[in-house]
């Protein structure tokens, strides 16, 4: 079994670091670079940027934060949020960013995965799914948890490994912001049916929470948000949690 | 000051990799400039994804036998990720392609090497093994303990023919890779130094301490 990763996700609305619940009624909680500065520090192995509003205005506004964030972070960075296009993803990777999260356009236009994996390599690629319960199933949704789209998240994640998707995010919009532990259920699905790694988010608000989403399902990393925000518990604490409870991590 | 040339031939994040240098205090310069590359007082090529998309860069931009012109000066090289894939002599990527021939072997997709149930590819912190007792003196790795843990994102493994060229390994389920190499003043690590935090940076330190 290879280690978890631990990855701090950091949405950001203009220039600020937000938080919200189910991904709406977003608060301000922080500035970003300082964030990313801190938690890379306290042992983070990775950290995601998402431009909360750039799918409504397309548009992704993080490339000058990835750009300093890169001078001083030396673990992977992640971008995602109103990327649309090659040149976008060329722009975002010139910044600095090593990996592109892709949701909206991916739903559009399924073919920009193939595309970006076969010029980047799919390591690059991370297919971003934002699923919301629907009776016994989950429906993938677009812009930033706002709208439906009809499509069964469980078959749009196989569908982004085949398409070329190096990685898949996971984000309940349910359990995101909650604290309230992740959408394991999903996770266990998505993560059983893929074989390529899965990130799960949305719901961590203790380090049990992640030991038990580790423990229960083929989870590859954890990305956390308000729990470090609010600094309700550091990333040491929950490495610790997570090392005492018999999972393998970095320390 | 120091400077060293990241070769810039159109492929990945080779941006973090200047960063991490100039973090350390060196003058990185990102080119594919003949000139640039000779007069370096070391050479790093980085890079991610597809092997033969990576050679077919070098190749149009003429870089294979200035590569092998830099080497032969002796002064430092370090290939990292697909640059030290493509140090070794072919993939099995999609049909045969040739690699810089710099170290005897070649390149092969994991799965092909071990029966693994594990997910691919292969992005994970996981733990550097030395081959053999003090292998690691003297080298990038001197100042590494063992069982550190590095950043890697990968699907193919570089395999040496020789053993006295493998400078690490690392383990993935119940497979055993090879995660660095070294032949006299060439060195290559599977995983990225540049972001694999302090440890990694320390990496690259011991690297800039072989300039003369």
């Amino acid at each position: 079994m290879s280690k978890k990763r631990l990855i701090a996700r950091i949405d950001v609305k203009n220039e600020f670091v937000i938080k919200g619940i189910h991904l709406e009624g977003l608060r301000k909680v922080g500035d970003p670079f300082e964030l990313a500065r801190r938690y890379y520090h306290d042992g983070i192995d990775e950290i995601i940027f998402m431009d909360a509003v750039a799918s409504l205005y397309g548009r992704n506004n993080l490339f000058h934060i990835i750009e300093q964030a890169c001078k001083e972070v030396f673990v992977p960075i992640t971008i995602g949020g109103g990327i649309r296009s090659i040149n976008d993803i060329e722009m975002a990777l010139k910044s600095g960013a090593d990996k592109i999260s892709l949701n909206t356009q991916a739903i559009k236009t399924p073919n920009i995965i193939t595309e970006a994996s076969r010029i980047y390599g799919s390591q690059c690629i991370v297919g971003s799914i934002e699923a919301k319960r629907k009776g016994n199933s989950w429906e993938a949704y677009v812009d930033n948890g706002r709208e439906e789209t009809g499509i069964d998240a469980i078959e749009w994640a196989c569908k982004l490994e085949q398409l070329g998707a190096g990685e898949l995010m996971v984000t309940s919009i349910d359990q995101e912001g909650t604290k309230r532990g992740f959408e394991i259920p999903l996770i266990e699905k998505i993560a059983a049916k893929v074989s390529i790694p899965v990130i799960a988010s949305g719901g961590a608000g203790n380090p049990s929470h992640v030991a038990n989403l580790c423990k229960q399902t083929k989870v590859s990393a954890v990305a956390i948000a308000a729990i470090l925000h609010y600094n309700s518990f550091t990333v040491g604490d929950i490495k610790k949690a997570m090392d005492a409870d018999g999972i393998k991590v970095r320390i | 000051m120091k400077k060293i040339v990241v070769i810039d031939y159109g492929i990945g994040n080779v941006k973090s990799m200047v960063n991490a240098l100039e973090s350390l205090g060196v003058e990185a310069v990102l080119t594919a400039n003949e000139q640039e590359i000779m007069t370096a007082n070391a050479v790093i090529l980085p890079g991610v994804g597809a092997f033969k998309h990576g050679m077919d860069n070098l190749n149009q931009r003429n870089l294979v036998p200035v590569i092998h012109d830099y080497v032969g000066t002796g002064k430092p090289f370090l290939g990292v990720c697909l640059g030290m894939q493509m140090l070794m002599e072919e993939s099995e990527e999609f049909g045969s392609s040739k690699g810089l021939g710099l170290i005897e072997g070649s390149v092969k997709i994991i799965p092909l090497l071990a029966d693994t149930t594990e997910k691919l590819p292969h992005v994970s912190w996981n733990e550097l093994i030395e081959p053999t007792k003090d292998r690691w003196e003297n080298t990038i790795l001197n100042n590494t303990k063992v069982g550190t843990d590095m950043y890697f994102v990968h699907s193919f493994a570089a395999i040496p023919i020789h053993p006295s060229d493998v400078l690490a390994n690392c383990s993935y389920g119940n497979l055993s890779f090879c995660a660095a190499v070294h032949k006299k003043n060439i060195y290559g690590t599977q995983f990225h130094p540049e972001k694999s935090g302090i440890f990694g940076l320390r990496i690259l330190e011991e690297f800039i301490k072989l300039i003369n």
